[in-house]
This record gives structure tokens, C-alpha cells and sequence, in this order.
């Protein structure tokens, strides 16, 4: 097996989004947590503040996730492939998330195009905690929109083990 | 309504958000941020297969109830910088869930951009079931709009 600490701070999965930024998802995603701030809403407030419309900030993920499914797929598509990669080389079937910080930087707009890339930041010695025995690893998502620029960078800390005996 | 640094201070309490969540507040979370997992809308897999009490509320879409509480009290020139979640617990149809934040800290950086930091948890009766600790830029006069830095100027 390769030692998957090899891969630490290497690029893996750059993805390109699947379609570019639009604004039905940006609706979709105000009207599902009922938010009426007029940065999303009223194009006049949008030129004002933010030289035209913008998503909201905590939608970066969503432009990352596949479609359920594509022409051509053949299974279905894993965001984070990092963190399955990782349970099945230190053969862990189970894992939580335990913590996610997110950091924004320039503002995602309708027609960005928004490339995902993931790197392995770090990985714990084996460890036990109330779920099982296992490792703790932090995976970074970083995305950039078509002009290069970071829009964003995602950190996740997942924790994969075996399930305790008794 | 743009509330402006000097008007905000170390131990401010945001004004609180309770909402009654539903199998749609749940799925409509679910599909908006592109979660197809089974445990977001299928009530057999997350009883069955998860072994949950329901389907439940996923993390993107928590992190934009978190966003919606925090720019109703900021309003429209309040720029998110950074938020760390941590999940302790679900949320699932039929609960209220509250979310409630206090200020930590309120300061300026070294280019000039005002920043408060918020304590944010979301309880369902009185359980505390995901806090996020976000980092938001706040005008610090009427003419301030945060969006406008760019580059070296934003330090998120």
C-alpha cells in the first residue's frame, strides 16, 4: 500500500464545475432559508454594493457537487473523493465530519465557471475516541473561478475508524 | 438599516431566529445545495439504513441558515470572511430550531477593514445541535462597503 501521507499538500481532483453559476440556484437557495437580503433580489442594491449580482457566499459548495447523474456516467460521483480515498486506504469503513471551516474570499458571480481542487493537509496517528479506533484527517477544498482568482477555501476534518469491540 | 461598526460591541446578542422545520424545509435544503444523499429526503434510508429518527438537515444548507441569520442583522453590506461549524446533532422535521449569537470581539485590521466575530448556535429545545463562529465584515462608517476590497485589501 502507499503510504497516504505522501500525498499531503499534493493537488488531487481538480474538477471543473459541471455548469457555470446561475441565478435560479441562487433563488432556490435564499427561498429555502427564507433570506431576503436585497443583494440577491434587487439588482439596483447588487450594482450598488457588489457591481452586479453575486451568490451567496456559503453557496461555494454547492457549484462543486455532480450532478446525480450524466451521460456517459457509470457510477455515481463522490464530492470530497479525497476522504473515501482515505477510509478505504487505511481500510476504516466508518467516518463523521467533526468540524468544516469555510473562508471566502472574492465573490462568486452568475456565469463564473468554478474549478474545485483538493488537498490532504494532514493526517493523525491512529487514535481511539468513543466512536472507535482510527485517524483524524484535514482535507482542503479550494476554489478558483475561470479568471484564476480564489474564491474560496474549505477545510473538513474527518475522523474514519472501526467501530469499538463491545 | 446597515448597521456600522461603532454601533456594535462585545457581548451584543443578535436578534434570535426560531423556525418550525419541516420535510420540506429538509428536502428543499437538501436539493437547493445539491445533496442527493438518501438520508436528506428518503425517511426509510435514514430510519432503516442511517438509523436516524428522520431525515435531516444537511450542513450546506445549514451553513446558509447561519448566513441568513447573520446578514438580517448586518444587512446587505455585511461580508462573511470566514465560519467554523461543528456538528453535534441533528435536526429533524417537527423541530423549532433557534439559532442565537453573541459578539466576541469586535475589531479593525491593519488596512482598515472592521470585523465582528459572532458565537452562533443552533438549539432545538434547548439542545445544542451545530455552533458556527463566523468572522463578518461590517462597514465602519455609512460610506464603507466591505465588498469593495479586493486582493491584499480582503484578509478573510
Amino acid at each position: 500500500m502507499t503510504d497516504p501521507s505522501a500525498l499531503i499538500d499534493q493537488v488531487q481532483y481538480e474538477e471543473v464545475g459541471e455548469f457555470p453559476v446561475e441565478r435560479g440556484y441562487i433563488w432556490t437557495s435564499c427561498s429555502s432559508v427564507e433570506n431576503g437580503n436585497p443583494l440577491f433580489w434587487d439588482d439596483d442594491v447588487a450594482a450598488e454594493l457588489t457591481d452586479g449580482p453575486i451568490a451567496p457566499p456559503t453557496m461555494l459548495s454547492v457549484w462543486f457537487r455532480p450532478h446525480n447523474w450524466a451521460p456517459g456516467r457509470t457510477q455515481v460521483a463522490l464530492p470530497l473523493q479525497v476522504h473515501f480515498d482515505l477510509k478505504e486506504q487505511y481500510g476504516l469503513p466508518e467516518a463523521v465530519m467533526t468540524d468544516n471551516t469555510i473562508v471566502f474570499h472574492e465573490p462568486v458571480r452568475p456565469g463564473d465557471v468554478i474549478t474545485s481542487r483538493q488537498v490532504l493537509k494532514s493526517v493523525s496517528e491512529p487514535k481511539t475516541t468513543k466512536l472507535g479506533t482510527g485517524r483524524f484527517w484535514v482535507i482542503d477544498v479550494e476554489y478558483h473561478n475561470q479568471k484564476g482568482e480564489l474564491v474560496g477555501v474549505e477545510s473538513y476534518t474527518g475522523f474514519g475508524y472501526k467501530r469499538g469491540e463491545g | 438599516m446597515t448597521l456600522v461598526l461603532k454601533e456594535i460591541n462585545e457581548g451584543d446578542r443578535l436578534p434570535p431566529l426560531s423556525y418550525d422545520v419541516t420535510a420540506t424545509t429538509v428536502v428543499l435544503g437538501a436539493l437547493a445545495t445539491r445533496d442527493w444523499r438518501p438520508m436528506h429526503h428518503d425517511h426509510d434510508f435514514a430510519v432503516n439504513r442511517n438509523g436516524t429518527q428522520d431525515i435531516f438537515l444537511n450542513t450546506p444548507n445549514q451553513a446558509a441558515w447561519f448566513e441568513r441569520f447573520l446578514t438580517d442583522w448586518t444587512g446587505p453590506k455585511g461580508r462573511l470572511g470566514r465560519m467554523k461549524f461543528r456538528m453535534k446533532g441533528s435536526v429533524f422535521p417537527g423541530d423549532t430550531m433557534v439559532f442565537e449569537g453573541t459578539v466576541s470581539k469586535v475589531e479593525t485590521d491593519d488596512d482598515g477593514c472592521g470585523w465582528a466575530e459572532i458565537d452562533v448556535s443552533l438549539t432545538v429545545g434547548g439542545d445544542v445541535k451545530t455552533t458556527c463562529l463566523a468572522r463578518i465584515a461590517i462597514p465602519t462608517s455609512d460610506d464603507d462597503n466591505p465588498w469593495s476590497r479586493r486582493a491584499e485589501r480582503w484578509v478573510p
